[in-house]
């Protein structure tokens, strides 16, 4: 299909599972009539009926218990929290029991089951709309972790977490949700452990996922043009993060930014530092750097920009550990 | 007519204890133990009240080896549920075994009651495992521990099955603190929107840990059930035969079609929370002395009613005693011998699929424990 956004990627993928699957079910707040805020499931509840695309009342716990439930029951359910805040008081029921349900069973109940956020800022929001919660997904055990950057691997990556059969937490970036992209379809679904090289280079790997890649691949174009050779890698997978990819780019580079949206203190950049200095060590050409949030709330909209990476501040990092 | 059909007879009966159209309640009088014409409609029969009886005594003696064996060091904790007898295996074995019970973490005699190996559950409170059953198997899921958390669960399951138009009642075991939590009143909420087969039952001790039941609970769990639209009663929990008919009413209701049901089951928590509690510091031995009466022991009151139904007999008394001691004993055997599985075997439990990087640690901590033994 030719120019379809992220958000109809999204939309695609769900209706193709629904109909692929009648044990697909997807639920959460107002994703019936109004096809849920962002319109991800435009038009599915008229096709599939209200037993498969339903509104829940407006509880995040027990929209995630309602997957669990159906989960073991046999259905494959697709919870939609309607924004990344709005998805922490759901974090008991994903933390103590979804993630530990296969373990509490000693491997006998599977959680197949995948929970969507929209995660992320720069979309000039109130408070509570612009959060990367991704770290305290990534931390909890059990759970897959993945965020697409582009409407193609929106399509793959949901495909896939749809028929896995372990809980997925699935971030939507959501100011990447209008970003157009041809897309052949249906496209096969993504292994929900691998990260992808976007743009070769040879001077400095740009590491990011989401929203972020665009603004990677935006500071490799400008770079480019400034005689420096940018790599650009999307991990797509949070957890488990697949270092194998992420090592032999920078075993090639040398030198290596992280860049994400969710504050810098504890990020994915902290692990994905930490890991690339041990194994990496005598290969390194310069500390790792990481781009990201300060340690505040998320600001108000007006100041977002400031904060929020982009191709100057990439760029600036590079700059730092080539002259390191 | 039996049991089985009272909440379809009674469906077009005015209104009940608890207001609102309530066919279940009419059965109670007002200390929510079945009334003479309530016994008649139930038809309970006498094995059947024996059989109840049985298993409470044997729940009972599998309480007190679970207690001796958390004295003697052999398990990290123990939850006693005595007190509980009559709720929990009045409500399991109202259950059709089609039917699916979502426990809390005390319902360790309807885990008795379902067919699980009591000695295998308990190598969860030994530290062996964290899981000791397969829910398919039973029809029972896990254990619970964050409190009120497993309530939606059984609401979830309960939509599935009525989406899959399947025959099935959902049970789900709580405390009067879970009521208290968010997790329930979405539950609730939720299961009256769905329409969904559960039977909630809240097997109300009047004390969580150390908290009793008005600085818990404002104004009666029962009359939750109004305000989210469906039917509820409150029962004497420590009357058998009350909450075997009551739940299998309720089980009937939820899986015709009538949606949920609340049975709110009261009785008393005669022991600590659990052997890490010491109840001395928050009650008296005199608050707890008038439970101890025979007309408020679940086991005691049980074998009046059969006295009274000249089903009770030395032999009988014998014969469950006996085998209530070559269970315990059993019990205790299968836990003190039971192999922990190798360290590992942690790793292999966390996913169906699990990732390749998961694999590489287990390895590595396979191959470290390999190490350390050559040493």
């Amino acid at each position: 299909m030719t120019g379809i956004t992220m958000g109809k990627a999204l939309n695609l993928a769900l209706h193709d599972a629904l109909e692929r699957d009648d044990h697909v079910v997807m639920f959460g707040e107002d994703v019936g009539k109004l096809g849920g805020v962002f319109r991800v499931s435009d038009g599915l509840q008229d096709e599939f009926g209200r037993e498969r695309v339903f509104n829940t009342p407006l509880a995040e716990a027990t929209i995630a218990a309602l997957a669990l439930g159906m989960a073991m029951k046999g259905f494959r359910p697709v919870a939609e929290m309607q924004f990344d805040a709005f998805s922490y008081p759901s974090f008991q029921q994903v933390t103590s029991n979804i993630a530990k349900y296969h373990t509490r069973t000693a491997g006998a109940v599977n959680m197949q089951l995948v929970i969507r956020i929209p995660y992320g800022g720069n979309i000039g929001a109130i408070e509570q709309h612009s959060e990367s919660p991704e770290t305290y997904y990534v931390h909890t055990a059990g759970l897959k972790v993945v965020t697409p950057s582009t409407p193609e691997d929106a399509y793959r990556l949901l495909a896939a977490a749809i028929q896995d059969p372990d809980p997925v937490i699935f971030l939507e970036p959501k100011a990447r949700y209008w970003m157009r992209q041809d897309v052949e379809l249906p496209a096969i679904p993504l292994p929900l452990d691998r990260a992808n090289v976007v743009r070769e280079g040879r001077d400095a790997t740009l590491i990011a996922y989401g929203p972020t890649v665009q603004t990677a691949l935006a500071a490799a174009e400008q770079g480019e043009s400034e005689g420096v050779s940018l790599e650009v890698v999307d991990l797509r997978s949070l957890a488990p993060l697949d270092m194998d990819t992420l090592r032999t780019s920078v075993r090639k580079t040398r030198r290596a930014v992280v860049v994400h949206e969710a504050p810098v203190f504890m990020g994915l950049g902290a692990e994905i530092a930490a890991q690339l200095m041990h194994d990496l060590f005598d290969v390194l050409e310069a500390p790792i750097e990481r781009i990201g949030n300060a340690t505040i709330p998320y600001p108000p909209s007006r100041f977002e920009k400031l904060f929020l990476p982009d191709a100057d501040r990439i760029l600036e990092a590079v700059d730092r550990i080539r002259e390191y | 007519m039996g049991v089985s059909d009272m909440a379809k007879a009674l469906h077009a009966r005015p209104q009940s204890q608890e207001g609102g159209d309530n066919p279940i309640a009419a059965l109670l009088d007002e200390n929510g133990v079945l009334t003479v014409e309530g016994e008649r409609i139930a038809d309970v029969s006498d094995e059947q009240l024996r059989e109840l009886y049985r298993m409470m005594v044997i729940a009972r003696r599998l309480d007190q080896e679970g207690l001796n064996l958390q004295r003697q060091g052999e398990l990290g904790l123990w939850g006693p549920y005595v007190g509980h007898e009559a709720a929990q295996v009045g409500a399991a074995l109202a259950m059709e075994t089609t039917d699916w019970i979502f426990p809390y973490y005390r319902d360790f005699a309807m885990a008795v009651c379902r067919g699980i190996d009591p000695g295998g559950i308990l190598t969860i409170f030994r530290g062996l495992t964290h899981g000791a059953w397969n829910p398919y198997e039973y029809r029972f899921a896990p254990f619970i521990i964050p409190v009120g958390t497993q309530v939606p669960h059984a609401v979830g399951f309960a939509v599935g099955c009525k989406f899959d138009h399947e025959q099935t009642a959902v049970l789900v075991g709580f405390g009067e603190g879970a009521t208290s939590t968010g997790d329930w009143h979405e539950a609730m909420n939720f299961a009256g929107v769905f329409q969904a087969p559960v039977v909630f039952l809240c097997e109300n001790n009047q004390w969580a840990i150390s908290v009793p039941l008005n600085e818990q609970v404002s104004g009666r769990v029962v009359d939750r059930a109004a305000g989210y639209g469906f039917p509820g009663v409150r029962i004497d929990g420590t009357d058998v035969l009350t909450v075997y008919a009551v739940v299998k009413a309720a089980a009937k209701h939820a899986r015709e079609g009538n949606g949920p049901f609340l049975i709110e089951s009261v009785s008393y928590r005669m022991q600590p929370h659990t052997t890490s509690d010491d109840p001395t510091r928050y009650r008296t031995d005199a608050d707890v002395e008038p439970w101890r009466d025979k007309d408020k022991d679940p086991v005691e009151r049980c074998a009046t009613r059969l006295r009274q139904r000249n089903a009770f007999d030395e032999s009988f008394v014998a014969a469950v005693t006996q085998e209530a001691e070559e269970r315990a004993a059993a019990m205790r055997q299968t836990v003190l011998t039971a192999q922990p599985a190798h360290p590992e075997s942690v790793f292999n439990m966390v996913f169906a699929n699990p990732p390749a990087a998961l694999l590489r640690e287990r390895d590595e901590f396979a191959a470290s424990l390999e190490q350390g033994g050559a040493e």
